[in-house]
C-alpha cells in the first residue's frame, strides 16, 4: 500500500496597524467601527482620486521582510490586480505582481517565496436578504507572506505560523489577531505519495479560518480526505475549500480550475520605489531581538527549555528577567504567575467560536439566561468544556454574555 | 469686454475699468446667444453672477470667468466627463486644479464639452451631443478639449482648462485658433481629474494668448501631495519667466513630423518658422523616430490604462450601469483588457512599455542638441462634423503629431500660425520635461510679432 505525504504552502495576510490606511488619510484601525465612517475618495474609488503610498506601510513591510531573511528590492513598484467584486471599489486592487519588496527568506528552515505589500478590501455584510458594503477596512494597508510548498507536517506548519505571528507581534507592526482578521491563513495543500519528490497536479486551497486550532484541524482533515480519494484512484480536484467549525470538516467553496487572470499591470498613478542599500541598513539595525534570538539567549542563560517558552513568549515577563537574569529570578517570574495553567486554556478565539456554537445549539437557553434564569450558565459552561477541556471559566462566561447580548 | 485676453480683463479688473459682474455677464450673455450653435457648454454655473458680486479683485485671478473641462470634479456643479455613465453625478470633493482657481479668485463660469471619458479628438463621442467648431460650424472644434478651445474661440470665457493625454489639449486649440498649453505630466496635479490614461494626463490651459497660459499654468501647477506623480520641483513665476529674452536659441524640425504634414498646413508652419529665425533662433532640420510607431505605443498604453480605470464605474455605484458606456469607451476597454490579457502582456504592453523609452531615450539626445523642437499638433486643419464615423483610430490618426511628446511626458504648446478657408492652422513647440518657460517664450516672442492669435471667427 502507498503511504502518503502532504505538501503544504501558505499565504498568511497580516492588517498593519499604521495610523492611517496604505494610501490615504483615514485611520487604518476599523475594528468595531460604525460602517462607512473612516472612508474618503480615495479609499472610496471616487472618480479623479489618487493614491498617495504610506511610507511607514513599506517601512513596516521591510522590516517584517528583513526580520524573515529576505533580500530586499532597491528598485520596486506596485502593480494593479484587475477583478471585479462588489467589496473593491476601484475594481482592481493595488498590490505588487513581479517586483515585490521582498523575497527569498527564510523562517525555521522553511523558504518564504516574498513579503509584499497591498491594499485591503471592504467588507460585505449579508443582513436580511440584502448585502450591504463597509468601506472602513478598503485600502488598510495589508503585508502578504508567501511560502513555498515545503511543509510536509502539520506540526512542522503550526510551529512555523506561531513564530510568524510572534515575529510581527515583536515588531509592533500588527497585533496579529487571527479573531479580528489582523492576520489571516491561507493554506495551500495537496498529498503526493511519500517516495515522490515532485509537486502534485492539483493543490487545494483552504481560505477564512480564524485560529491556529482550526487551520491545523483542516490540514489534517484535508490530508485525510486527499489521501483516501487518492487511495481509491481519484485525483483531487483543484479548488478552494472553507472550514466548517461546527462539522471540523473542510467544505466546497468555488472550484479553481481556470486560474483567474487578474491582467496585472504597473499602477500608473505610484511612480517606482527606489531604496538605497544605506537604508534598507538602517531599518535592518533597527529591529529588536527577535523571538528565536530571546529564546537562544535564554538558554545559553541556563534556563530550560520550558522556562524559556514561558519568558520568550511574554514582553513583560522577559523585561524582568533581563533586569537580573538569573534562575532564582526566572524561578519568581515564572511562579509569579497569576495562573499557573494559564497558558494550557484553549485561545479566546477558540473558546468564544465553541461558545457560539454551543449558544447556537441551545437556543432555548438564550431564553432561559435573558428571562434570569442563571442557572443556565452552568449548563453551558459545561457544555463547552465537554469540547474543551480544561477552561477560563470567568472569561468564557464573559463571552457567554457578550453573544447572548448580541442574539 | 468677453472678447478680451487673460491678462487684458484682468488689468481691467484692478484699474476698476469694469466690474467682474460686468464680465461674468458679457460671458453668460454671449453664451445665451450662440452656444445653442456652438455646444461648448454642458452646464453653466448658476451661482457664477453671485460669487462675481463678491469677487475679490486683488487675487491672481479676482473676478476672472474660467471654463473648465467637464472631467475636472467641482462641488456644486455635476461631472460628466460627457459621459452618460455619470449622468447628473455631484462630486463630493474638488479637483486640485479647480481648488486652486478658486483659491486663485477665479470664477468657474462652467463646464465644457468633450468626447466622453476624453475618448477622442474631435468632441463627436459626447454622449450630450458634439461640440461645433466656433469658425464654421460644419467643422469639429477638435478634442478632446473641444468644448473648452470653442468657448475660446468664441470669446463665451475669458481663460479655460483642458486636459491632455495626447494632444486633448494642443490639438483642439489649433482646430479653434486658441493658444494651448500642455504642461509636462506631473507639473499640474491630476487629483480630481476622472483619468483616462493615468501615465500620460495632464491638466492645462486653453487661452486667448502665450501670456494667458503662462499666468494660468502659474496658478494651477505645482506638487500636490494627493498625486504622487506630482513634481517637487518648484514652480517658476511663468508670468515672468515668460518674458525673459530667450536669444540664439537651437530649434530642430523633425523631418518625420513635417511628412505627415498636409502641404497647405505644413506651407505655414514653415513660414512660423522662418519666423523664429528671424527673430535670432537657429532653426534646422534633424530626425527623430517617425512618429507613426507612437501611435501603436500609445494605442496599447492608453487602452490598457482606460480599460482599468473604468472598472470601477461597475453599476453598483453612480446610479448607472454599463449599458451606459458609448461605442468608444467599449471599444477601448475590450482593447485594454484583451492588451494586458495572460499571454498578450510581453506582446503587446511589455513591448510598448520598451518601445516607449526608446521613444523618451530618442528626445533625450535631441534635447542635447536642441533647446526645443517644432511639432505641429495637427496635420491639417479641422475635419468636417461626422468625420469619425466608422474610424475608431480617428483620434490617434489625427494626434499622430503629439503621441511622441505626450508618451514621453514633455511639455507643448500650440499657437495659430495662419488659416485655410477661413479655418484656423498651428504650429508646436516642445521642450524637455519642465522647460515650460523656455517654450512660453519663444511662443510669446511668436505672438509678440504676429497676429494670427488675435484673429477672431464671425459667429
Amino acid at each position: 500500500m502507498t503511504s502518503w505525504q502532504p505538501v503544504i504552502g501558505f499565504e498568511v495576510h497580516i492588517e498593519l496597524a499604521t495610523n492611517s490606511k496604505m494610501f490615504c488619510g483615514c485611520p487604518a484601525d476599523h475594528f468595531g467601527k460604525p460602517p462607512n465612517t473612516q472612508t474618503c475618495p480615495v479609499c472610496l474609488g471616487l472618480p479623479g482620486a489618487l493614491p498617495v503610498p504610506n511610507a511607514k506601510a513599506i517601512e513596516w513591510c521591510i522590516k517584517l521582510g528583513l526580520a524573515l531573511g529576505c533580500q530586499i528590492n532597491l528598485t520596486s513598484k506596485f502593480d494593479r490586480k484587475n477583478y471585479f467584486y462588489p467589496d473593491l471599489p476601484k475594481g482592481y486592487q493595488i498590490s505588487q505582481y513581479d517586483q515585490p519588496f521582498c523575497h527569498h527568506g527564510e523562517l525555521l528552515g522553511h523558504k518564504i517565496t516574498r513579503v509584499h505589500l497591498e491594499e485591503d478590501t471592504g467588507k460585505l455584510l449579508h443582513q436580511a436578504g440584502k448585502t450591504l458594503i463597509d468601506f472602513n477596512r478598503s485600502g488598510v494597508p495589508l503585508v502578504e507572506v508567501v511560502t513555498e510548498p515545503d511543509f510536509e507536517s502539520v506540526q512542522d506548519s503550526d510551529v512555523f505560523l506561531k513564530e510568524l505571528q510572534s515575529i510581527i507581534r515583536t515588531l509592533k507592526i500588527s497585533a496579529a489577531d487571527m479573531e479580528k482578521g489582523s492576520m489571516r491563513l491561507e493554506a495551500n495543500i495537496s498529498v503526493r505519495p511519500t517516495n515522490s519528490a515532485d509537486l502534485p497536479n492539483y493543490k487545494v486551497e483552504i481560505k477564512n479560518v480564524n485560529s491556529f486550532r482550526f487551520i491545523k484541524k483542516a490540514i489534517e482533515f484535508e490530508i485525510t480526505r486527499q489521501s483516501r480519494l487518492l487511495e481509491s484512484g481519484v485525483n483531487p480536484k483543484q479548488e478552494t475549500r472553507g472550514f466548517s467549525e461546527t462539522k471540523g470538516e473542510t467544505v466546497g467553496q468555488r472550484s479553481k480550475e481556470a486560474a483567474h487572470d487578474y491582467r496585472y499591470f504597473p499602477e500608473p498613478d505610484i511612480p517606482p520605489i527606489q531604496f538605497t542599500t544605506e537604508q534598507i541598513e538602517t531599518w535592518r539595525s533597527q529591529l529588536p531581538k527577535l523571538p528565536s534570538r530571546i529564546r537562544q539567549d535564554l538558554l545559553n542563560l541556563g534556563l530550560s527549555e520550558n522556562y524559556v517558552k514561558i519568558i520568550a513568549a511574554d514582553e513583560k515577563m522577559f523585561n524582568e528577567f533581563m533586569k537580573k537574569p538569573s534562575k532564582a529570578n526566572a524561578d519568581s517570574i515564572v511562579n509569579k504567575r497569576p495562573s499557573k495553567s494559564e497558558s494550557s486554556f484553549p485561545s479566546s478565539e477558540d473558546t468564544r467560536s465553541v461558545a457560539e456554537r454551543v449558544i447556537a445549539a441551545n437556543p432555548k437557553a438564550i431564553a432561559d439566561i435573558k428571562a434570569g434564569k442563571i442557572q443556565v450558565m452552568g449548563f453551558l459552561l459545561g457544555q463547552i468544556k465537554k469540547e474543551l477541556g480544561n477552561i477560563d471559566v470567568p472569561l468564557t462566561q464573559k463571552l457567554i454574555n457578550v453573544i447572548i447580548a448580541s442574539c | 469686454m468677453n472678447k478680451l485676453s487673460l491678462i487684458h480683463a484682468r488689468d481691467g479688473l484692478k484699474k476698476r475699468k469694469f466690474s467682474s459682474v460686468e464680465l461674468v455677464k458679457s460671458c453668460l450673455d454671449q453664451i445665451v446667444k450662440h452656444d445653442k450653435k456652438i455646444h461648448a457648454f454642458l452646464h453653466i454655473n448658476s451661482e457664477a453672477l453671485s460669487q462675481a458680486q463678491k469677487a475679490d479683485v486683488t487675487l491672481p485671478l479676482g473676478g476672472i470667468p474660467v471654463a473648465v473641462k467637464d472631467n475636472f470634479l467641482t462641488i456644486g456643479m455635476p461631472t460628466t466627463a460627457s459621459s452618460k455613465v455619470l449622468d447628473e453625478y455631484l462630486p463630493h470633493y474638488e479637483s486640485t486644479v479647480t481648488q486652486k482657481l478658486i483659491e486663485a479668485g477665479a470664477i468657474i463660469l462652467g463646464k465644457t464639452n468633450m468626447d466622453a471619458w476624453a475618448h477622442g479628438s474631435s468632441t463627436e463621442t459626447s454622449d450630450y451631443g458634439s461640440t461645433k467648431n466656433p469658425w464654421n460650424t460644419d467643422y469639429l472644434p477638435g478634442g478632446s478639449s473641444g468644448g473648452s478651445a470653442a468657448a475660446i474661440a468664441a470669446d463665451m470665457c475669458t481663460a479655460a482648462i483642458g486636459s491632455e493625454t495626447a494632444g486633448s489639449i494642443r490639438q483642439p486649440a489649433a482646430w479653434c485658433g486658441a493658444t494651448g498649453f500642455k504642461p509636462t505630466y506631473g507639473r499640474v496635479s491630476r487629483y480630481g481629474v476622472i483619468a483616462m490614461a493615468s501615465s500620460t494626463d495632464s491638466p492645462g490651459p486653453i487661452t486667448k494668448t502665450v501670456e494667458d497660459a503662462a499666468l494660468l499654468t502659474q496658478i494651477i501647477a505645482g506638487h500636490d501631495p494627493f498625486d504622487a506623480t506630482t513634481s517637487p520641483l518648484p514652480v517658476p513665476t511663468y508670468s515672468i519667466s515668460m518674458h525673459l529674452r530667450a536669444k540664439h536659441l537651437r530649434i530642430g524640425i523633425p523631418k518625420e513630423y513635417l511628412d505627415v504634414m498636409q502641404p497647405e498646413a505644413k506651407k505655414l508652419v514653415l513660414e512660423a518658422v522662418n519666423k523664429l529665425t528671424e527673430l535670432g533662433h537657429k532653426v534646422e532640420e534633424t530626425s527623430l523616430i517617425h512618429p507613426k510607431y507612437s501611435i501603436g505605443v500609445y494605442t496599447i498604453v492608453q487602452r490598457s490604462e482606460v480599460s482599468s480605470n473604468l472598472a470601477r464605474y461597475d453599476g453598483i455605484r453612480y446610479g448607472r450601469d454599463r449599458t451606459y458606456f458609448g461605442d468608444e469607451a467599449k471599444r477601448r476597454i475590450m482593447l485594454g483588457t484583451y492588451a494586458l490579457s495572460s499571454g498578450y502582456y510581453d506582446q503587446y504592453y511589455s513591448k510598448a512599455q520598451k518601445l516607449r523609452t526608446l521613444i523618451i531615450q530618442d528626445f533625450h539626445s535631441a534635447f542635447h542638441k536642441y533647446d526645443l523642437l517644432i511639432d505641429p499638433a495637427s496635420p491639417g486643419p479641422a475635419l468636417k462634423v461626422g468625420a469619425t464615423a466608422n474610424e475608431p483610430m480617428f483620434g490617434e490618426m489625427q494626434d499622430v503629431l503629439v503621441e511622441p511628446s505626450s508618451i514621453a511626458g514633455l511639455t507643448g504648446v500650440s499657437i495659430p500660425c495662419g488659416f485655410i478657408s477661413g479655418l484656423p492652422i498651428s504650429f508646436g513647440l516642445i521642450g524637455t520635461q519642465f522647460s515650460e518657460s523656455l517654450v512660453l517664450q519663444i511662443a510669446n516672442q511668436f505672438q509678440l510679432a504676429t497676429n494670427w492669435h488675435l484673429q477672431k471667427p464671425n459667429i
